[in-house]
């Protein structure tokens, strides 16, 4: 079974036997892969029904919701590892979102496209319009992104909430990974992913 | 009523069958049908529950009205519950009419119909009385439990009562309890019965008489819960039946008077007005939570094996979506892995028995991960 990359970066980093919760999982790539290759004990929050399907007919379990509104319903500290792919920045309220994760997980995965690299910097800079790049082919009127951050922001909330980062890996979209801390991160990754604990 | 055209057992003759009403119940006739036929390793069958009206006519024709199967769209061969590969049992839950002892059997104790003086049932006891039809047909385990409505709460008490029993179990557009606004409907349908001069406080079997207007009554009250307003509005508007003027007079001028007078008229053909009251009594007791201190999840903490799949419907106002995420929500905190999926479907409360194709993708897929993971491959008889 061949993961896409950026899930594989995510997938390397769930220990053996761990109890994990994808939230937008989506068609169930990742979890079809951790539960099937992995045999870890894993469940599913995707909002699309087309995404429900797909994950049931792999033979997986998933609850149909989304991160705003349906994390509470979770019991505190139910699962090792709570995922949230690509999400943080389209949700209403990304800090308490955030916070119910590790309220739901004893540790977090959060992975965010990075507003700040160049390229979108660049973009805003000298055309002086919101950026559409690959990694953000949507334009400003129909994003599902409402609330953009940056490898630095995400930094900073961590700190704020007194929530340790225990592994930080920014790559590009294609899963390929950057070497670099996180300033140098901030103006060249793509996206970063964020391991993260209480 | 009458005895069913097809399967009957008889059942609980040496030990009888102890009610949650405390009462003693024996024996136990139920009438029951099968399709499809048990593997050697007898690890391929499914129970399928029936709702408040349903029968054990699942997916052959019903001896009374002589109408398909309730659920044929789905059982069948080769259909998503494929016949040609599993064994599908489907019995007339206790209380009932059609063929399971009920009110309308005779009182072996005075060789008169039980009437009223049969006693208050539960949902537990009717799955009580299947568990026991599966030691009949010699099945210890079911590969599935499958239930819409009342039939999901017979699937959730399976859950609660026999979890050893489940490899899987599906529940459609129910509730774990029955709310304020469901005893009312309920309530409304009784009172009508017992209004009617021909219920004679249920000892009309002989009398020549049945209490059939207020049955009728009954059923058109709850036919309308099964509904929605869009559905009845996009079927039937303001339209009038067979005139083009009003006939200021209480005639059925309305489509939607005459459709529900027809539904109401066909039933009381297929069913009795005592089992009526007792099947609506069994629902309105449902309170699977009030057992367990109102922790639904402590009543499924057997059921951590058992792979779970619940659907409500956007239209459903009878067992709404957040009565069926109450039932996610205990399955979740229990530790039973269970899917969930509220799907777009404008007809209410019956979409679950209709034409659903976001429901039939879920369901195939669900079946068919259960089977793999049973050790079912593919192929008649596997």
């Amino acid at each position: 079974m061949n993961l896409r990359k950026d899930l594989q970066l995510i997938a390397d980093l769930v220990p053996a036997n761990a109890r994990v919760l994808d939230v937008g999982c989506g068609d169930g790539e990742l979890l079809d892969y951790l539960v099937n290759e992995r045999g870890i004990d894993g469940r599913g929050i995707e909002l699309s029904q087309k995404g429900v399907n797909e994950c049931i007919s792999r033979g997986l379990f998933v609850v149909q919701g989304d991160a705003d509104n349906d994390l509470e319903e979770y019991p505190d500290q139910s699962f090792d590892l709570v995922i949230l792919s690509r999400t943080l920045q389209a949700v209403h309220r990304p800090r308490e979102v955030l916070l119910d994760l590790l309220r739901i997980g004893r540790q977090a995965i959060v992975t965010i496209p990075n507003f700040a690299q160049w390229k979108v910097r660049a973009d805003l800079l000298f055309r002086g319009r919101m950026p559409v790049t690959k990694s953000m082919p949507q334009t400003w009127y129909n994003t599902d992104n409402i609330h953009f951050c940056t490898i630095l922001d995400l930094f900073d909330l961590a700190e704020a909430e007194g929530l340790k980062v225990r592994a930080f890996v920014p790559h590009m979209r294609n899963g390929r990974r950057l070497d670099m801390g996180p300033k140098l991160a901030n103006l060249m990754a793509e996206q970063a992913l964020f391991l993260l604990e209480k | 009523m009458r005895p069913a055209a097809g399967k009957t057992a008889t059942l609980f003759q040496d030990t009888p069958l102890a009610l949650d009403g405390g009462a003693m119940l024996s024996p136990v006739t139920v009438g029951y049908e099968t399709y499809g036929t048990l593997n050697e390793a007898r690890s391929n069958a499914i129970l399928i529950c029936h709702a408040l009206t349903g029968d054990q006519y699942v997916a052959s024709e019903h001896p009374i009205t002589g109408k398909p199967g309730w659920w044929e769209r789905i059982v069948g061969p080769g259909k998503l519950i494929d016949t040609d590969r599993y064994f599908v049992i489907c019995s007339n839950v206790l209380g009932s009419c059609l063929g399971t002892t009920g009110p309308w059997e005779e009182n072996p104790a005075t060789g008169k119909p039980w009437g009223t003086d049969f006693p208050v049932i539960t949902i537990r006891d009717m799955v009580r009385v299947q568990a026991a039809l599966l030691d009949h047909l010699n099945v210890d385990s079911l590969m599935a439990v499958i239930g819409g409505s009342m039939g999901g709460m017979q699937v959730l008490e399976w859950l609660a009562t026999y979890p050893e029993r489940l490899h899987s179990a599906v529940m459609l557009a129910t509730a774990a309890r029955h709310t304020a606004q469901n005893i009312a409907f309920h309530e409304v349908g009784r009172q009508a019965i017992m209004a009617d001069p021909n219920w004679q406080e249920g000892r009309y079997y002989d009398t020549g008489a049945r209490p059939e207007k207020g049955l009728a009554v009954a059923r058109m009250t709850a036919h309308i819960t099964y509904l929605s307003e869009d559905a009845l509005t996009a079927k039937f508007g303001r339209n009038l039946q067979g005139r083009e003027a009003v006939s200021f007079g209480f005639d059925a001028d309305f489509q939607v008077e005459s459709y529900l007078r027809h539904q109401g008229s066909t039933f009381v053909d297929r069913f009795d007005a005592n089992s009526y009251l007792y099947v609506t009594r069994a629902l309105d007791y449902l309170d699977i939570a009030g057992r367990h201190g109102g922790r639904l999840s402590d009543a499924f903490k057997g059921a951590a094996h058992v792979r779970c799949c619940v659907i409500s419907f956007t239209s459903d106002w009878l067992y709404p979506t957040i009565e069926n995420k109450r039932i996610v929500h205990a399955l979740n905190a229990a530790g039973v892995p269970v899917s969930f999926a509220e799907i777009e479907a404008p007809h209410g409360h019956d979409s679950f028995l209709l034409d659903v194709q976001e429901m039939d993708h879920m369901l195939r897929g669900f079946i068919a991960a259960a089977a793999r993971t049973r050790g079912l491959t593919g192929g008649i008889g596997a």
